[in-house]
């Protein structure tokens, strides 16, 4: 067995149980945890597959961003997460035979009959000059600019979207308005009291 | 020498978890949702597997913007959980039923 074969397959079972512990851990927290292996677990198997770029965006974007928001979220919300289990024993059997069909069905389909060695060979590896990230850029940037430009419209309305919808104006705010504080003049704030210099003081 | 069947076969087992686990939590959005980016990673494995093997960049480029798209839906999705769940204080996808009729 070559060490490419041992790092490979220890990845995928660590892949495989860890995405197995997202989906059955009772803490919603560990679960987010648990996808954070997952996702790092799977930049490992990307760069086995000479993705070097992915793999580093993968780490940045997904556990980096991602995740973190997830875990903000899950922290945020003050739930009880009891009730949201039921239902999980009685559905179980279900969906673990359900699994088993779908992934025999696929192994069948893309399994090594079709996909193997013979049918696919292994491309020889890129010399020690390649760069992954230079080939993905000089095809995003000029066969692909267009979706490029598209993918980043997107995501600045993702931004525009999750703003929108979790902004919410409280009444017990005690924000000012800064257009109102520019617009006041001298006779709303100034008042000038004519008074007496000395006046008699009642002394009771 | 790792053939190609062997990354595609990670990814059905990858894919068929979150499927059951859609399956198993379908009373808790949040991980309703991690099964979702789960089935997507699983996707993208198999972009980048075809990509090598292939010896074709397009699949890697395919796989940056499902990225993109995927980091937009989070943050969308869970953006929408918490106008859910300020609203109607839970996030049981049984108790979600305003629509019904």
């Amino acid at each position: 067995m070559s060490l490419e074969q041992i790092v490979f397959y220890a990845f995928s079972a660590l892949l495989v149980l860890s995405a197995t512990a997202v989906i059955t851990v009772r803490n919603p927290v560990h679960a987010a945890l648990f996808l954070v292996l997952t996702f790092f677990t799977c930049a490992a198997v990307w760069l086995l597959l000479e993705a070097e770029f992915l793999a580093i965006v993968l780490v940045l974007v997904y556990v980096g961003a991602v995740m973190v928001l997830f875990l903000f979220v899950v922290m945020m919300l003050d739930i009880n997460y009891v009730p949201l289990r039921e239902g999980f024993m009685r559905h179980l059997p279900l969906g673990i035979a359900v699994a088993v069909v779908v992934v025999l069905e696929m192994a069948l389909v893309v399994g090594p009959r079709y996909f193997g060695l013979e049918a696919v060979p292994v491309p020889p590896p890129h010399d020690a000059q390649y760069s992954n990230t230079t080939e993905l850029g000089s095809v995003l940037y000029t066969d692909y600019f267009y979706p490029f430009q598209i993918a980043g419209a997107v995501l600045v309305l993702a931004i525009v979207a999750a703003i929108a919808l979790t902004l919410r104006r409280r009444p017990d705010n005690k924000s000012i308005d800064p257009g109102l504080q520019m617009r006041v003049t001298r006779d709303q704030r100034v008042r000038l009291v004519k008074m007496k210099a000395e006046s008699p003081v009642d002394r009771e | 020498m790792i053939a190609l069947s062997d990354y595609l076969i990670l990814a059905a087992v990858l894919f068929c978890i979150s499927l059951a686990g859609i399956f198993l939590n379908r009373k808790n959005i949040l991980i309703l949702l991690m099964s979702i980016e789960l089935m997507l990673l699983a996707v993208n494995i198999n972009f980048i597997a075809f990509s090598h093997f292939m010896s074709d960049i397009a699949g890697q480029v395919f796989v940056f913007f499902i990225l993109t798209v995927a980091a937009a839906e989070a943050a969308i999705g869970l953006a929408i959980l918490i106008v859910l769940f300020r609203n109607r204080r839970t996030i049981n996808v049984a108790h979600i039923d305003s629509l019904k009729g």
